[in-house]
């Protein structure tokens, strides 16, 4: 591959990770663009002003670290694809009953399909972001999506969504960096970028956290209901159902015998189902929109490490394949956090294989659908 | 970058300092340096080359040395137009109403606009027809009531349609309104003549016509006595204070002179290479639209609407090549807004965030054009597979 025909466009943020990406691209001979997507943001929460990753600042700064980098540096608007393929999404899973991860939908359909295409439209032969990720080549010559590097940093979760096509036409220069070590090359390049804080939560809320933006979008899901056990008692009410997560104990604002947690909710009843910490846990998932890397979903099942959030450990399991999306997950130990919604993202050593959406949990005994049976009997 | 070549196409966002008016401004730097205001012999020298610069100017408009006042740029000149009369108007009791059109540059625009709110003056903006230009009914009704001043661009920086400012003028003067032109687009290109044109007001830049930027010009008549924008010492006639920037007042002179003097020649080649743009651009493109006048338009200056393209987008893709154009809906934020004066045109929003400008200039070539034609191309389709795959 001669470096000096090869051009990258390279998606930046004004931040550390995808300015050290765009250096690295330079340093190696490449040619290299800089793009920025302008993305949706709340305007009722101050909108561009307050995006958390393409505010004006950021926008200035990246075009100056592009300018240092002598690269040129353009803005895609993006604005309304960005509302209807990821707002839009984050507010009817929220209606559902789900907790979405709305960034695996932004790479989804944003990053590694709109902006992928448009930088093929661009003649590029590649597009380049600042994720903790790697791609390899297996023996038969199929992509891999690996872990980045740096364990801790690795963002290869949110990157699940990614097939053979979209890893062909893909890099990700940090992913081979400690983060550290992108820190540093950061300040050798002067970049402004160094010392600023990690990008964090969800770019489009503006100034305000999500339930504020939910309240605004679809009130309906913050509406007050009922707080009840397994076993039907009503013991309080809850604020609205998007305000509370699996698992969570804090911020019931109940008083029982012994610490509560949330157990499922029920869209269908707006009511919240809580119990005690042994009834925490399930064992089982059913996840679908799964996405194999590689194309080809298992014969058979297997065993493998399936992580269940972006930051929770990845923990051992078996998996079945129940069609050409639907997959079973068989965990050894039960998982206190299930979170329909959530993706479910299965490992094989620091290799990626694919994911999909949580979109119910269930309990080894019986087979029933957990969240569905908690809540009927509570009714 | 691995351009393969550089392809300016952006000659009516700016020029390129021709060397022989570069070569004319060089010794107002470090040679004759001194204020034109002191009087010892450094000053007279630099007096010298402005009252020169003057004459030069005043010959290509046709007007008295006392009519020409040197401003830093258009924005300015129509600045000091529109405020200027418009104080004049109310200090003197006389109609304030402030006259012009949609598609006005904006250093006009939103000095009308301004003003209408901090003045609480009447602002009249007169519709335009399918090119962009002023009808003379509509401009002759909105004169009946009288006015402070109307100003009406010369040619349009979008969409190149060039208004009949003779006319325009002639019912402005029937109605006793004061009479403005941005001609900042037209300089270099179309007849400056401000005795037949019969205009009150005309502003011009250099930078359009292969002059610096930094330096224009306000053309007012004589008689018509503006209150200085720009307050302090007394130069210009009084009309606008400010140290003289010798140099780029002699650049100014030197380009506007050279600009009529070879006009024939740079003209007709304009005219070629912008009739060889519009003609591959409506052949080889699906749907594109000339946008502004066929025939009464910029020699040098191709305008379209090439609905389902990202005009954002289509710009990067050439830039990418070497090729520099400009849209009036493109924005550097990626936030692009439809243009107001194609909407003003009566394009639909959707097609109103799809233009392209092309402006051709004296540097380029037949080969220059057919290279841009054929990105052109190829990028369209490019783009807008993009779109259709995307949405599927």
């Amino acid at each position: 591959m001669n470096k000096e025909t090869t051009r990258v466009v390279v998606a930046m943020s004004g931040g550390v990770d995808s300015s050290v990406a765009a250096a690295l691209l330079v340093q190696e001979g490449y040619e290299v663009v800089g793009m920025m997507m302008r993305l949706w943001s709340d305007e009722a929460s101050g909108g561009a002003e307050h995006n958390r990753c393409c505010t004006p600042d950021q926008m200035q700064s990246a075009r100056r670290i592009a300018n240092r980098l002598g690269i040129p540096f353009y803005v895609l608007d993006t604005k309304d694809v960005f509302r209807e393929r990821v707002v839009q999404y984050f507010i009817d899973q929220h209606r559902d009953g789900f907790t979405p991860n709305p960034c695996l939908e932004c790479n989804r359909h944003i990053r590694f399909d709109w902006l992928l295409r448009h930088a093929l439209a661009l003649d590029a032969d590649y597009l380049a972001t600042g994720h903790y990720a790697r791609i390899a080549k297996n023996a038969a010559g199929g992509w891999l999506l690996k872990k980045g590097l740096d364990s801790s940093k690795d963002q290869s979760y949110v990157l699940s969504v990614m097939g053979q096509e979209q890893l062909s036409k893909t890099l990700f220069p940090v992913g081979e960096y400690p983060k550290a070590e992108v820190r540093r090359i950061a300040s050798e390049l002067v970049l402004d970028a160094a010392n600023r804080k990690d990008s964090q939560d969800l770019c489009f809320l503006g100034k305000n956290d999500y339930r504020d933006f939910l309240l605004t979008y679809a009130p309906e899901v913050m509406i007050r209901g009922p707080i009840v056990t397994s076993s039907g008692d009503v013991l309080g009410e809850h604020h609205g159902l998007s305000n509370y997560t699996i698992g969570q104990r804090k911020g019931l604002g109940i008083s029982f015998s012994e610490p509560l947690y949330v157990l499922a909710m029920n869209p269908f009843k707006n009511a919240l189902v809580v119990g005690t910490r042994a009834e925490l846990g399930r064992d089982q998932l059913e996840a679908a929109n799964f996405n194999w890397v590689s194309g080809a979903p298992p014969d058979a099942a297997f065993r493998a490490e399936v992580k269940i959030r972006y930051r929770s450990q990845p923990q051992m399991a078996e998996i079945r394949c129940l069609g050409k999306e639907r997959v079973w997950i068989a965990f050894d130990e039960p998982q206190r956090d299930i979170t329909p919604g959530q993706a479910a993202v299965v490992y094989q050593d620091d290799v990626c294989l694919g994911g999909g959406l949580i979109i119910k949990l269930e309990e080894e005994q019986d087979g029933l659908q957990a969240s569905e049976k908690a809540a009927d009997l509570a009714w | 970058m691995n351009c393969k070549r550089e392809v300016y196409l952006d000659y009516s966002a700016s020029t390129p300092v021709d060397p022989r008016v570069l070569d004319a401004m060089m010794p107002y730097f470090s040679e004759i340096y001194g204020n034109s205001t002191s009087s010892h012999r450094q000053g007279q020298q630099g007096e010298n080359a402005i009252e020169d610069a003057r004459a030069r100017v005043a010959k290509v408009l046709n007007c008295k040395l006392s009519e020409v006042v040197f401003t830093s740029c258009g924005s300015e000149s129509d600045n000091l137009a529109i405020r200027g009369a418009a104080w004049r108007a109310s200090q003197g009791g006389k109609p304030t109403r402030l006259i012009t059109t949609p598609v006005e540059h904006s250093a006009v625009i939103n000095t009308v606009l301004q003003l209408g709110e901090l003045m609480d003056l009447e602002t009249v903006i007169i519709p335009v027809d399918q090119y962009g230009l002023v009808r003379l009914d509509q401009f002759a009704e909105a004169c009946k009531g009288g006015a402070a001043v109307a100003s009406i661009i010369y040619a349009n920086n979008e969409v190149g349609s060039v208004n009949e400012l003779a006319e325009l003028a002639a019912i402005a003067r029937e109605h006793g309104v004061l009479f403005h032109s941005d001609a900042v687009q037209a300089g270099g290109q179309l007849s400056l003549n401000v005795e037949q044109l019969g205009l009150d007001l005309l502003s011009l830049s250099a930078h359009k016509f292969y002059g610096p930027k930094g330096v224009g010009l306000l053309y007012v008549k004589d008689g018509i006595d503006l209150p200085s924008v720009m307050t302090g010492g007394g130069h210009e006639g009084g009309r606008r204070a400010g140290t003289h920037n010798t140099a780029f007042i002699v650049g100014l002179a030197t380009a506007l002179e050279l600009a009529y003097a070879e006009s024939e020649e740079r003209l007709t080649h304009f005219r070629h290479l912008r009739d060889r743009l519009i003609a591959g651009i409506l052949s080889r493109i699906d749907g594109a639209m000339l946008s502004g006048h066929p025939a009464e338009r910029l020699p040098s200056h191709a305008s379209f609407v090439l609905p389902g393209i990202d005009a954002n987008a289509l710009l990067m893709r050439l830039d990418l090549s070497g090729i520099a154009a400009s849209s009036g809906s493109a924005c550097k934020t990626g936030n692009p807004e439809p243009s107001d004066a194609l909407l003003a045109l009566s394009f639909t929003p959707d097609e109103a965030k799809c233009g392209l400008r092309l402006s051709v200039g004296t540097r380029t070539s037949d080969a220059d054009v057919d290279y841009a034609l054929e990105i052109l191309v190829d990028a369209v389709g490019k783009l807008r597979a993009v779109k259709r795959e995307f949405v599927a």
